[in-house]
């Protein structure tokens, strides 16, 4: 196993004790093989055990441990150290208010999360008793990109327009409300609608394409938000052209 | 201290909390939820479960199959009753995720899919690709936003259960962000934390797998069952620990060693099933017990790789082919490639036996309905059970949905049961004692132990000692340095003295949650003197009916090491026979 | 109280900077103004063409001067590099199922290459270029 000598600079920051986050140095004996997350761990466990930060899965599965890694949005647990030098700066996610070290507030996100309303509302109500709605491989493969996302918020990390527009929906939570616009068993879009299609929605995005760049999933949420663009633009055209249609 | 007036607090918000989470609310609207977890609902480590979950939906199974293959690949030591329901409720259960929104894998003519799992005599697992957890996870997650009355603290580290009377009447949590203690004054609890298994050096379980609200209950007083049962599941990827789904061999991967020979058939599994032809719970479909144990005597042959993270054998899905393994299994197929390098469409990939789930945890009846008037369980951390001896694959999801549910409705049951009035009273001096005791560790210096440097050693001793397989003279020395361990815990100095986000702190609660739960695990294995679904001695080799057809009950005895007594096995229509998996059970 | 998060200021007016991602998108939407004043510029010439030959002569001229021909070659490359970053993420927003899957992305930014080459092709020809 060959060691390799790491610098690990990392934003720290104490409500308690600081006035701003200041950086600080580790140097980390690691292994070749290891992520950044292992020399987290290494510090934790045996330089600094005052260093807070989330993790639990290690496998880029529970969308903890997002942080900006070389100024990138990364899950600390998928960037390899192969993949950077031996100085490597770990700040915490951008976009986001600091809570402490490199741990963000969330609480925004959860907000936008639960009112793009990401829950299946039913075209038609179906007893258990009557088995499962049918879906056809075909049918599951138009949405089922978008049920990939793990919520780690790396895109609003990386989304200029987030950083400029706190309002703005995101990345995320949007092409969550694609998902289930997408799937056949669904009919609530009209109801999404009124979130997705607002001004702090779908409107407020200007293509970046930042967030598909770093999602860890390949969720692709830029697509889905110029999907949505595209669909709600025909659902305009279609009143207008077509009024006896609306009800 | 803040006090949140509440009428169940779910601790825990994985699978099972909030499925619970889900059955209080449609079961009464005005009922008041708190649902409480250390992390966000989406971290819980469900999401991390890949292969599927069991139940019987088509119509070349049966209720009956399912059963036998639940109560054999327990090793007899299940209740029956208790799989009796649990089968009856799978399906239900999982048509209901399906109403849900949950993208379960599709037929062509737009049936939900199934696969084959290991021990099973007929494909009963649903499946979401290879990331059913994920999926079940977010499911019933996306769901709960629904509902107004499920209050959720997110990242809210319960530290002790207010019992009052008799009766459980709550709990205490620190709101993570702030440091501050906050205490729920509720009519019932109901616990669904998850499994422990971060007592142990190598496991697929994340790092907030720590046994936290077994152990509560546990010191609370309701005792913990059957914890000697350690699931390793076969195929781990080496240095992660990271899993490759047993669907890999569902879908017709095989174990290869060194050789290149596939040597479950040595093992009581054979005779060799051709490549692309995996036969039902033979060879590498066999149960994760025996698979596990396998490995172990091929490492003792010297028939293993050795590899930079110790021995490893191989698993074989090249003769899949590329697309299969990409529609099929592309989560682990990017797994194995990112973190070891290994193109599975292409080559082997090393794996070894890693543990990955507890059989045991807290005692409750096929209701959910734990030792102590008002506390309830269900998930991992609970112990019902439907698993014995050794879980098998596929049923840990269903059962954190059926269990989930009941827990909850009988939870209901209970509250408009009788007066279950909160003891204000009562209840604040137990939450101010809990409060001083984080504020003890607060203000203590010195002591020189390290969270750390316990944990290694705890996690070390439990894989020497209480390991795949097991013997007197290994049990008795772990049993002893995990009373060393708890003593020199309490010489552990809390660094970092920041109210905001110490992490440092919580290492210190769940490494504290670990120890008490590992020494059950080390008391209950040395008590059992037989040979038993996971759990291997090489001093007792058989399995001893008419000595341990009982479950392992350990009691909370404070400093001192756990009492252990028995309960007896429900046995309901399936007498104890031979779990028979070689080629010729048909 | 205790907590005391930290908001991180933001740049608002060089963020763009800070990223080769962001400048790169900024320079897609600055195309756009470019393109625009392209546009001005053509409606200016058929506004002239209206007025007769001596003004449409004169409108020619003008474009023949340096500073014209550097307009039009940077407007040129801006409306390249425009055009192909909309072909590049095209697949994103259009979708088109085939089968159980999709038509590859790649065929559809081919396909809109295609269509550009033909389309400039024939207006070579019209235009006695080719």
């Amino acid at each position: 196993m060959s060691l390799r000598q790491i610098e690990l600079e990392v934003l720290r920051y104490d409500p308690e004790q600081d006035d701003e986050p200041r950086f600080q140095k580790y140097s980390v004996p690691c292994q070749e093989e290891w992520v950044v997350l292992d020399a987290l761990n290494y510090v934790k466990d045996n330089l600094d055990g005052s260093l807070s930060y989330r993790w639990s899965c290690h496998m880029a599965v529970c969308g903890s441990c997002g942080m900006m890694i070389d100024g990138e949005p990364t899950l600390s647990c998928k960037a390899f150290l192969r993949d950077y030098g031996s100085k490597i700066r770990v700040e915490p996610l951008a976009n986001f208010p600091i809570e402490r070290d490199l741990v963000v507030v969330l609480d925004d996100f959860m907000s936008k999360l639960k009112r793009v309303k990401p829950y299946l509302i039913p075209k038609q109500h179906k007893p258990i008793a009557d088995g499962e709605y049918r879906q056809t491989p075909r049918q599951l493969k138009l949405y089922k990109q978008y049920t990939l996302c793990i919520n780690c918020t790396l895109c609003y990390a990386a989304c200029p327009q987030f950083a400029l527009i706190p309002d703005f929906i995101g990345p995320a939570a949007l092409a969550l409300a694609h998902r289930y616009n997408l799937d056949s068993r669904d009919g609530g879009r009209a109801e999404r609608q009124e979130e997705v299609a607002s001004h702090e929605g779908i409107w407020e995005c200007s293509f970046v394409g930042a967030c598909s760049e770093v999602c860890p999933k390949s969720v692709d949420p830029a697509g889905a938000i110029q999907q949505m663009k595209i669909a709600s633009t025909v659902d305009w055209y279609l009143e207008r052209l077509m009024p006896w249609r609306n009800k | 201290m803040e006090t949140i007036q509440t009428d169940v607090v779910i601790i825990g918000a994985g699978g099972a909390g909030l499925r619970a989470a889900i059955a209080l609310a449609e079961a009464d609207p005005g009922l008041r939820i708190a649902l409480v977890s250390k992390v966000y609902p989406m971290r819980s480590h469900t999401c991390a479960a890949e292969g599927g979950a069991a139940g019987v939906v088509k119509p070349d199974d049966s209720l009956e199959q399912h059963f036998n293959d639940t109560v054999g690949g327990g090793d007899w030591l299940t209740d029956q009753d208790a799989v009796e329901l649990f089968i009856n409720e799978a399906p239900k259960e999982l048509v209901q995720l399906e109403h849900w929104g949950c993208p379960w894998s599709r037929e062509d003519n737009g049936s939900v899919a199934v696969r084959p799992f290991g021990g099973m005599k007929i494909k009963r697992t649903w499946f979401a690709a290879d990331k059913t957890g994920f999926h079940l996870l977010h499911t019933l997650f996306q769901t709960s936003l629904r509902f107004d009355n499920i209050q959720r603290f997110d990242e809210y580290f319960t530290t002790d259960l207010l019992v009052a009377d008799g009766r459980v009447q709550g709990c205490t949590a620190i709101e993570m962000r702030s440091g501050m203690m906050h205490q729920f004054q509720a009519k019932a609890v109901i616990i669904c934390s998850g499994g422990a298994s971060r007592m142990f050096p190598f496991t697929t379980n994340g790092s907030i797998k720590t046994g936290d609200g077994t152990a509560l209950a546990y010191r609370a007083g309701a005792p913990v069952k059957d914890m000697e049962f350690v699931q390793y599941h076969p195929t781990g990827l080496p240095g992660t620990g990271i899993l490759l789904t047993e669907g890999c061999r569902g879908e017709g991967g095989v174990l290869r060693n060194k050789d290149g020979y596939r040597y479950l058939q040595d093992y009581g599994m054979g005779p060799e099933t051709p490549i692309g032809e995996p036969v039902l719970k033979t060879m590498e479909l066999g149960p994760r017990d025996r698979l596990s144990q396998a490995f172990w005597h091929e490492q003792k042959k010297g028939k293993t790789i050795e590899t930079q993270w110790g021995d490893c054998v191989y698993l074989d899905l090249t003769h899949l082919g590329e697309a299969r393994i990409k529609e099929r299994l592309p989560f682990v197929h990017d797994l194995a490639k990112s973190y070891l390098g290994v193109d599975m469409i292409t080559d082997m990939v090393p794996i070894r036996p890693v543990v990955h789930y507890m059989m045991g945890g807290i005692h409750t009846d096929i209701n959910g309905a734990a030792g102590l008037p008002g506390l309830f369980a269900a998930g991992e951390c609970a112990c019902v059970s439907i698993n014995g001896a050794n879980r098998l694959g596929s049923n840990s999801l269903t059962e954190l949905l059926v269990f989930g549910r009941r827990a909850a409705e009988s939870a209901v049951a209970y509250i408009n049961g009788g007066d279950k009035t909160v003891d204000a009273g009562a209840a604040n001096d137990r939450a101010e004692a809990s409060r001083a005791r984080i504020t003890a560790l607060f203000q203590k210096s010195g002591g020189g132990e390290t969270t750390s440097g316990i944990r290694r050693e705890m996690t070390e001793s439990m894989e020497s000692g209480a390991g795949i397989y097991r013997d007197e003279e290994s049990l008795k020395a772990t049993c002893g340095k995990i009373a060393e361990l708890r003593r020199r815990y309490n010489d552990i100095e809390l660094h970092d003295k920041s109210n905001v986000f110490n992490t440092d702190l919580f290492q210190i609660l769940e490494l504290g949650s670990m120890l008490d739960l590992a020494e059950t695990v080390a008391a209950s294995a040395l008590a059992r003197q037989e040979s038993r679904g996971s759990h291997q001695r090489l001093d007792f080799t058989e399995r001893d009916d008419s000595r341990f057809l009982k479950h392992s009950m350990a009691h909370y005895q404070g400093e001192g090491p756990p009492r252990i007594d028995y309960l007896d096995v429900t046995i309901t229509k399936s007498p104890p026979g031979v779990r028979d998996y070689s080629g010729d059970h048909k | 109280m205790s907590r005391k998060p930290y908001v991180r200021p933001v740049a608002r007016t060089t963020w763009w900077l800070s990223k080769g991602r962001y400048v790169r998108y900024m320079a897609r939407e600055v195309s756009s103004l470019l393109i625009a004043i392209y546009l001005m510029v053509l409606i200016i010439g058929l506004m002239r063409l209206s007025q007769g030959p001596a003004a449409w002569q004169e409108y020619m001229e003008s474009l023949a001067s340096p500073v014209a021909v550097l307009f039009h070659l940077i407007a040129f490359g801006f409306t390249t590099y425009h055009a192909t970053c909309w072909f590049n993420v095209t697949p994103k927003a259009m979708r088109i199922p085939s089968g159980d899957d999709f038509v590859p992305g790649r065929l559809i930014i081919l396909a809109h290459y295609a269509i550009w080459g033909v389309v400039s092709l024939i207006i070579l020809v019209i235009a006695g270029v080719l």
